[in-house]
């Protein structure tokens, strides 16, 4: 582990995708499964050297399609398990996604993305926001998407991941991306404070003094699967009341906001900062939850500015969520660099660009 | 009502829920459920089972056996077993798959679960065609078999050879046990039992992955009747798939 651990604060000097690690072994995660793909390969090699020692279980699987089964197993017998991978074989895992979703299985799945379509690249990319999203496989389903944007949160988010997994019963995907799975930067491991407790007694582990049990998607006597799709549609909704949570970065009197997630998101910091010395009022709404998506959030702040700016390394996915949170369409710009992470300088020409437009006027 | 001297020989096992199967007449996987849940009782194992069901006419094992069932993706169980017993390594995994769930669209799953040796118990029911969906060319399907996507009858020139998967898994390190078994006589139901006995028995003693494959009947999508049925298991289909042991591991790698 390269960690540098500094004194009494116990800070660490740790990659994002290390930290993952550290966040699911912290939460009582001990069965990991996965399969070689860059750029997350940190995960899987981290596990294998480090779970045998806690009397876990690490298996490199055959493929993708073998690791989310495997991965749907463990969750049956009632274990916390997270796998990780990039974005096509993340696709592979579509099918075991959809049946856990159906069968309301809790898992944690790490997308440490890369560009696409197909074997795409091995840059950072965030193409992947309509697969982790939309439900990403077939017959109609969420998944809670969590969006760090810093090995701290790598490390806390993925604590967070395992506790709404649990608490919800469904599949949650980290949706992290080259950039901030490989950076290195110090983070605190604060102590896991367990949210909910991890009792389940639908797990499948033999019989014994009950009923038999069973956990399944296949519902095809009258009208059971329809009652099933309004059962797990309630939990969506409850999700989206629920589980919501944004950050919202000097939006005090910004008349630009920006929207934006994980990379993105963190590159715009800086340079918002710049721009605020300049004396633009900028300010930025971060989803750290894709699904649910801050609604609400992006609703009142779409009057208070003048423009909402969306930021994302794909070429406009998120924007057509933040166009459906308000009728203000036309405040609405995008500033997309698909596969590649955009500089603060290229982001900070934007800010001023849309700054020059709104004083245009008066000045 | 029975007197002192009266002495039960055969009765429904435990583990054998006592409902009506909607399996068509004539086939086969009655039975098999019926030989896999008595060998659960036979070793006692039936509050510490857990069974993965594949997709296809044997998905309602949750209705007939009376264990713990988690259902697979088709063709997946033998990964989806492999995380309930890499979770659970105390408790006893077996998978009950077809031939199509097996044999073509699991076959990666299947072969790669023999070759780590996974501690778990495949029962593979081959009836050379698709049941569920209504009888479609499957991997086991006999050369010059007429299914309802091989309408001419399977040739070798576009559709290759039906595929001999308890062969086919005994090359394996990982397995310990292969067996292929048919249950159209009293004499084969009796070997078949001996069978998934000493499948069970393999998993127990922590020796590795163990597969008995079952040659099964499908009337209704063979168009037969059910004596034809057991008749072609008996002549063509156990002419080209070959009931025997395969492998047996005398002793684990780690002993």
């Amino acid at each position: 582990m390269s960690a540098l651990v500094q004194g009494a604060a116990a800070r660490m000097l740790t990659k994002g995708n290390e930290a993952i690690c550290l966040g699911a072994i912290a939460a009582g995660c001990r069965h990991y499964y996965g399969y070689p793909i860059t750029p997350q390969n940190d995960i899987p090699e981290y596990m294998a050297a480090h779970l045998p020692a806690l009397g876990g279980t690490f298996l490199q699987a055959e493929s993708e399609v073998a690791t989310i089964n495997f991965i749907l197993g463990t969750s049956a017998s009632g274990k916390r398990v997270m796998t990780s991978s990039s974005g096509p074989g993340i696709s592979l895992m579509q099918e075991g996604l959809s049946y856990m979703a159906g069968s309301e299985l809790p898992a944690v799945i790490v997308n440490i993305s890369r560009s696409g379509p197909g074997l795409g690249g091995i840059a950072p990319s965030q193409g992947d926001y309509f697969q982790s999203v939309k439900g990403g496989g077939h017959g109609g389903y969420r998944l809670i998407v969590l969006a760090p944007h810093s090995v701290q949160e790598m490390y806390s988010l993925t604590m967070l991941a395992f506790d709404l997994a649990d608490r919800h019963r469904t599949p949650v995907v980290i949706l992290g991306d080259a950039i901030v799975g490989q950076m290195k930067e110090p983070f605190r491991p604060i102590p896991y404070t367990p949210a909910v407790p991890p009792e389940k007694p639908w797990a499948l582990t033999g019989c014994a003094g009950r009923e038999r049990q069973n956990l399944k998607s296949l519902h095809l006597k009258d009208n059971a699967i329809e009652v099933h799709n309004w059962k797990l549609h309630e939990k969506y909704e409850r999700i989206r009341k629920e589980e919501v949570r944004s950050e919202s970065f000097l939006l005090e009197g910004a008349k630009i906001g920006i929207v934006a997630f994980g990379t993105a998101a963190r590159v715009s910091k800086t340079a918002i900062q710049w721009a605020r010395k300049e004396g633009i009022p900028v300010g930025m709404l971060r989803p750290v939850t894709l699904f649910p998506f801050p609604e609400r959030e992006i609703r009142e702040l779409a009057p208070q500015a003048d423009v909402l700016l969306v930021i994302e390394m794909n070429t406009g996915q998120m924007v057509a969520d933040v166009r459906q949170c308000t009728p203000l369409h036309d405040r609405i710009e995008f500033f997309g660099k698909p596969c590649a992470m955009p500089t603060p300088e290229e982001i900070l020409v934007r800010i001023r660009s849309l700054s020059g437009r709104r004083g245009g006027a008066d000045r | 009502m029975k007197t002192e001297s009266e002495k039960t020989v055969f009765e429904r096992p435990r583990s054998l829920v006592d409902v009506r199967t909607h399996f068509c007449p004539g086939c086969h996987h009655g039975t098999i459920h019926r030989i896999v849940a008595g060998c659960i009782d036979a070793f006692g194992l039936r509050e510490k089972t857990v069974g993965v069901a594949c997709v296809g006419c044997a998905v309602f094992l949750y209705d007939y056996i009376d264990v713990d069932v988690l259902e697979a993706p088709h063709g997946r169980a033998p990964a989806v077993a492999t995380g309930v017993k890499r979770a659970q390594p105390d408790r006893f995994v077996f998978t009950y798959q077809g031939d199509g769930d097996l044999a073509a669209i699991g076959t990666s799953e299947v072969i790669h679960a023999a070759n780590r040796g996974e501690n778990l118990t495949v029962i593979f029911v081959n009836n050379t065609t698709y049941g569920m969906t209504g009888g479609q060319m499957a991997p086991t399907t006999l050369l010059g078999q007429k299914t309802s996507t091989s309408p001419y009858g399977r040739d070798f020139r576009g559709d290759g050879y039906p595929i001999r998967m308890a062969e086919l898994l005994a090359g394996l390190e990982g397995t310990a046990y292969s067996a292929r078994v048919a249950v159209s006589t009293p004499a084969q139901i009796r070997k078949a039992k001996e069978a998934v006995r000493k499948a069970f028995e393999m998993q127990i003693k922590g020796m590795g992955f163990s597969i008995v494959e079952f040659l099964s009947t499908c009337p209704t999508n063979w168009g037969m009747k059910p004596i034809d049925a057991q008749k072609r298991v008996l002549g063509e289909m156990s002419e080209f798939f070959p009931p025997g042991v395969y492998k047996e591991r005398k002793q684990a790698d780690f002993a």
